[in-house]
């Protein structure tokens, strides 16, 4: 496999952008703000403790040095109740206020507010699919600003999970049931959406880019890529499907990649694992897009996923018109 | 032959000829042994205790699943199983004893007659599996009932392993004009454990079993019975070969009331055998 | 005027000669003879070499991993072998190196003689509990070479059921199956024989805290390990008869695996910690000269932590869709665990003021624990506390985090343990300055590969990625020179060690000064560990031991009436 799609594109969002501090980056939602305060909590409590403990120990090695092999000890003392009370319950009210802060937070994380925009978010292996209220599919999630934002998230293969760091939300997405996490983004800017549970091969290419916009450029973008087709000729929407849902793992360029080139294909004699040889025609195409395991080309994993259930037949009918284009 | 002083004999004034030479007396050596086979029979349990919560998890779940495959235990032969195990621990209780105090040929006896519970249990238990194999009532994937069982035309699985189980609402785009006609995508054979059940329809005139349309992934339950009598199959497979060793050296004369260490641990593994059992029976056989 | 204690061999030169050509290594000779040793101490040093060379294999896989990371793309091998190289990684250091390690290496050896025992209570199980062992790495890397595994050591589903293309995995979760057995098996042998073969006169409370410690561990294998035995092989049996208890496609549930799965797991961070505390107990009494502080709450603690550990498993699946409420729970009782741990630690402190500190190599690795485990242990906080778990769940983060406590804090007090042990195990002492400084280059290279991974997982850089956004290149790359100055520093120590079984000045019965019982025989001990069992005495009363210049190391005195010492 040659490189991921981080190094196909430039321009990729960062993880962290710009904005934030040391330990975090910016805080991107209205989350964030109280998730950092606790993360500092913890950090203050446990850097003095450590400071404390490392301090004592070098201390005590160096007042207390043994300088002849036959010198003894100068206490005698073996416990002491008092101090192990102490001890033991300042940490464990540190704690138990650590444990208060965190299931604060969780709780503003795990209860939406009632008036949310809800987005369903479908993870294969390896791309994420964002569905819009008005029934667009999208492989990039765009969101309003200052809006309360929702997504439903299931899996279509094996577990993974929705990681936007920026706005501090994490959750699986299992097949066979929804999970769901909430996030009120408070910045415009771009982001960056990872899966951050191990799924296979290209696992680490399994990212999405985040677009927190004004509301009325959401508006406007969502217009325009949900009927591609009123702008649009077909092999150009077709053009567009595949930059966002194949170029993960097929090229345009004539590289090999996870799955074969698309470059020069339409028409062209494929050979199969099987040893038997089919033409890549229009039927092909449609084929491959619907039952992926049944033509395995000579050489590659049968690792594609369906996407029965997510193109309609135009769409389709669009792919191929492109990749006729490409064969020209 | 067996005089008071004999069945009274007592670990501690025997020679140490047993004894192994990490251990100062015999009866030292006797009571970690049994403190030790005591640890080994909780972590039998605990090697249960995973399919007894997966069981758990999925009867509550999905209580119609289990209300319904279970018809399809023969109560009576399970019963018969029952009762062969409670008798062979007995008849093991006995060989104990009869070590103890020394009744080689009777302790021979009675191991006999224990192995011989173990073999009607097995005899049973495969009576039950190659009906369940006729019936194509199997696990996971393997489930597929014939038309008898079932008062609707019931279907193999229809999502072939390994694709997707998608629930059924996710994308509102229009489906992909189907090709062969699978399955229908709003109700497929096998829905996620997750969904939850398609809701407890009970028709008027039913006290009789759920027909095979109303109940989903019945082939869970078979899962599950398969696993846990078939791990436990395998516990009393071993249960019996140790048996038949330990028989085999009370033959020889291995044992007396000085040394029956070996007679003792194998009659406290049998035990726990029988014991899984008695729990098993009820949870699989009994359910209402 | 003091006599020396007549019960005690002396360090005198034709003693250590005698111990020298007759002990438990020469005698009995040959192949056949250690093969089918019942000997707790020859199979301690056959574990001792097995998982030392696993952990050998797993640092290569880890080389490797981290050489491929030093550039955000592809560096030096494809993504699927790099998912197979962490996931074999994982799997040999968890299941082949950390979980056995103190327990079948120094606890076999230890553990009989520090009781005056002549052996556990079931040697030929013992014997058995290694073959086990044997069997179960054989087939983990008999995957590697029939077509690898890449789930991950977790082995989620449905990733390992259908997706993972290697068939590598049933065998090595076969391999899986027996170690864990293995690990029973040994718990089991150290329950019974810490009941039934204590000496008379060691109560509970005369025990070593080593033994406590062994103690908890063996509790948490007897009644863990079962439960990760049934777990493997239902996924076994799910993956070939396709059983559907976890595939939803066939009607399973995919989170059952997980509890299951961490139900195990998570009491098994508690089987590597527990044993390598109980060491540091020892080495900071010794090594202070000074009685252990706190001898009561040190020995609850760690029954404590054995026992809250079996409630908090489901902190590794606070984001996997579980319900808020259990959530919530386990994050609380999660903060529980912190507390004993806490408690240990400022009782070694307690301990070493007002002692006689001497800086040995095994101390040094000690205070590296504390200073380690200081980091590991608090970072632990963060996971623990919901809010930021769900931002930090599997990120670099949580690597570092596990990597600290785990090779960082019970690797490294298994490593002191080592240095404490040697003389007794070998017979021989190593070059203390060699062993300084390995030690200083493994704190430096340990620092420096794990501290900037913090950083990298706060940022957001998830776990087990082949290719990273440029943006953590640098991170990555003082991880990696990291790695290969740790690299180092073992092979050093390997050298030095080894070079000591030949060159390395013979060793007195008690080079450190202790007052356990295993510095009463000679080392290396005879076969028989003791030919009468000595008298029990308080394991950290240090004032009867007085140092030796005549054999470099300490013996055991008898006070004579008129100058009865105090100190």
């Amino acid at each position: 496999m040659i490189n991921g799609v981080l190094a196909q594109e430039t321009a990729w969002p960062s993880v962290s952008p710009e904005g934030g501090t040391f330990w975090l980056p910016p805080e991107a939602s209205s989350a964030a703000s109280y998730t950092d305060d606790v993360f500092y909590f913890i950090y203050w409590v446990s850097l003095f403790f450590f400071v404390l403990i490392n301090a004592l120990m070098v201390y005590f090695v160096i007042r207390y040095r043994r300088r002849t092999a036959d010198q003894r000890a100068v206490s005698g003392a073996t416990h002491n109740m008092r101090l192990e009370i102490v001890w033991s319950a300042i940490p464990l009210a540190l704690v138990v206020a650590m444990f208060y802060m965190g299931f604060r937070g969780y709780m503003d994380l795990v209860n939406p507010p009632s008036e949310t925009l809800e987005i369903h978010v479908l993870a294969q292996k390896w791309s994420w699919n964002f569905t819009y209220p008005n029934g667009h599919d999208d492989s990039e999630l765009h969101v309003p600003v200052d809006h309360n934002i929702r997504l439903t998230l299931t899996s279509n293969d094996v577990i993974h999970s929705l990681s936007i760091p920026a706005f501090r939300v994490r959750c699986d997405a299992v097949p066979g049931r929804y999970t769901h996490l909430w996030f009120r983004p408070t910045r415009i800017g771009e982001y960056l959406a990872l899966c951050s549970e191990y799924c296979g091969t290209t696992h680490s290419d399994m990212i999405a880019r985040v677009y927190v916009q004004d509301p009325a450029e959401y508006a406007k973008w969502l217009a325009d890529v949900s009927d591609p087709f009123r702008e649009h000729s077909f092999a150009d929407v077709g053009r567009m499907l595949v930059a966002r849902r194949c170029s993960s793992c097929h090229s345009i360029d004539g590289r090999a990649n996870v799955g074969p080139t698309f470059k020069s294909l339409f028409g062209r004699e494929v050979k199969l694992a099987d040893g038997t040889t089919v033409t890549a025609d229009e039927n092909y195409i449609r084929e491959s897009l619907i039952y992926p395991g049944r033509q395995i080309v000579a050489g590659y994993s049968p690792v594609m996923p369906t996407f029965r259930g997510q193109l309609k037949d135009r769409e389709i009918t669009a792919i191929i018109e492109y990749f006729k284009e490409l064969a020209e | 032959m067996s005089t008071a002083a004999k069945t009274h004999a007592s670990l501690t004034d025997t020679p140490q000829a047993h004894v192994a030479h990490h251990f100062h007396t015999a009866s030292q050596q006797f009571e970690a042994a049994v403190q030790g086979m005591w640890i080994f029979l909780a972590t039998e349990i605990l090697l249960f205790s995973g399919l007894f919560c997966a069981y758990a998890v999925f009867r509550t779940n999905h209580p119609e699943v289990f209300e319904y495959a279970h018809q399809f235990l023969s109560k009576p032969l399970g019963a018969i199983n029952t009762v062969i195990l409670l008798c062979s621990s007995f008849t093991m209780a006995a060989a104990v004893w009869a070590s103890q105090h020394g009744r080689r040929r009777t302790a021979v006896a009675l191991l006999c007659l224990t192995l011989l519970g173990g073999f009607g249990f097995l005899g049973i238990k495969f009576v039950e599996y190659e009906h369940k194999w006729k019936e194509g009532l199997l696990w996971g994937i393997h489930y597929q009932p014939h038309a008898e069982n079932a008062s609707a035309a019931a279907e193999a699985p229809a999502v072939a392993f390994g694709e997707p189980a998608v629930p059924a609402a996710v994308s509102a785009s229009e489906n992909i004009d189907a090709a062969p006609a699978e399955t229908g995508e709003s109700d497929p054979a096998f829905r996620p454990a997750s969904l939850g059940p398609p809701g407890l329809r009970r028709t008027a005139a039913s006290a009789a079993p759920r027909t095979e349309q109303q109940v989903h992934n019945v082939q869970t339950f078979f899962g599950v019975y398969f696993l846990m009598t078939g791990l436990h199959g395998l516990h009393v497979i071993a249960g019996m070969a140790l048996i038949a060793w330990v028989a085999w050296r009370a033959l020889k004369g291995a044992f007396s009331p000085a040394y029956f260490t070996p007679v003792a641990m194998v009659g406290l593994y049998w035990h726990l055998v029988d014991v899984i059992w008695i729990y098993l029976f009820p949870l699989l056989y009994l359910i209402h | 005027m003091s006599v020396i204690d007549p019960t005690v061999p002396t360090a005198l030169p034709s003693s250590a000669e005698d111990a020298a050509s007759d002990n438990y290594l020469t005698r009995p000779s040959g192949l056949r003879s250690w093969l089918f040793t019942v000997d707790h101490k020859r199979i301690g040093v056959m574990y001792l070499v097995s998982i030392l060379t696993a952990f050998l294999l797993g640092g290569i896989f880890a080389i490797l991993l981290r050489t491929e990371l030093l550039g955000p793309q592809k560096t030096v091998i494809e993504a699927d072998t790099y998912n197979q190289f962490f996931t074999l990684h994982g799997a040999i250091m968890i299941f082949l190196v950390i979980i056995p390690s103190i327990p079948a290496t120094l606890g076999n050896f230890v553990l009989p003689i520090m009781l005056g025992a002549k052996d556990l209570a079931f040697p030929r199980l013992n014997l058995l509990s290694y073959y086990l062992y044997l069997g179960g790495a054989l087939l983990a890397l008999l995957a590697i070479v029939l077509g690898g595994v890449d789930t991950g050591w977790t082995f989620y589903p449905p990733y390992s059921i259908e997706a993972a293309p290697y068939n590598g995995v049933i065998v090595v979760l076969a391999g899986v199956f027996l170690l864990g057995f293995s690990s029973i098996l040994t718990g089991l042998n150290f329950v019974v024989t810490i009941h039934k073969l204590r000496p008379p006169g060691m109560g509970w409370f005369r025990m070593p805290l080593f033994l406590w410690s062994l103690y908890a561990t063996s509790i948490i294998q007897i009644l863990a390990t079962p439960v990760l035995g049934v777990t493997v092989l239902l996924l076994i049996v799910e993956r070939t008869l396709k059983f559907g208890i976890f595939h939803p496609g066939l009607g399973g549930d995919p989170i059952l695996y997980q509890h299951f799965f961490w139900f195990y797991s998570h009491p098994a961070v508690y089987i590597m910690i527990l044993p390598a505390m109980g060491i540091v107990s020892e080495l900071v009494s010794v090594f202070s000269r000074k009685h252990i502080f706190g001898y009561p709450f040190i020995a609850f603690s760690s029954v404590a932590i054995a026992m809250f550990g079996f409630f908090v498993w489901g902190h590794h699946m606070f984001v996997s869709g579980q319900s808020p409420l259990v959530t919530v729970l386990f994050s609380l009782l999660t903060y529980s665990v912190s507390i004993p741990s806490a408690v240990k630690v400022f009782n070694w402190l307690a301990t070493m003021h007002g002692g006689s500190i001497s800086l040995k190599t095994p101390m040094l690795y000690a205070l590296g624990f504390v200073f380690l485990f200081g980091i590991g242990g608090l970072t632990g906080l963060f996971l623990g506390a919901l809010a930021t778990d769900v931002h930090l769940h599997d990120t670099y983060f949580v690597v570092s985090h596990f990597h600290y406590v785990m090779l960082g804090s019970a690797l490294i007090a298994m490593l002191g343990g080592m240095h404490y042990w040697w003389p007794k195990i070998t017979g021989r002492m190593y070059s203390e300055r060699w062993g300084v400084t390995a030690f200083v280059l493994v704190i430096i290279g340990f620092n420096l590969t794990f501290f900037p991974q913090f950083i990298m997982g706060t940022h957001g850089m998830p776990r087990r990625y082949y290719n990273y956004p440029p943006e953590f290149t640098f991170l990555n790359q003082l991880s990696t020179i990291g790695s290969y100055v740790m690299a180092v520093s073992f092979v050093l120590m390997a050298a030095y060690l080894l070079h000591s079984l030949v060159r390395g000045r013979r060793a007195p019965a008690n080079p450190w000064g202790g007052a356990t019982l295993e510095w009463q025989c000679t080392s290396p001990p005879p076969t028989y560990n003791f030919e009468t069992p000595p008298p029990v005495r308080d394991p950290y009363d240090f004032r009867n031991i007085e140092y030796d210049p005549a054999s470099g190391g300490y013996r055991r005195i008898v006070p004579v009436p008129a100058t009865v010492s105090k100190g």
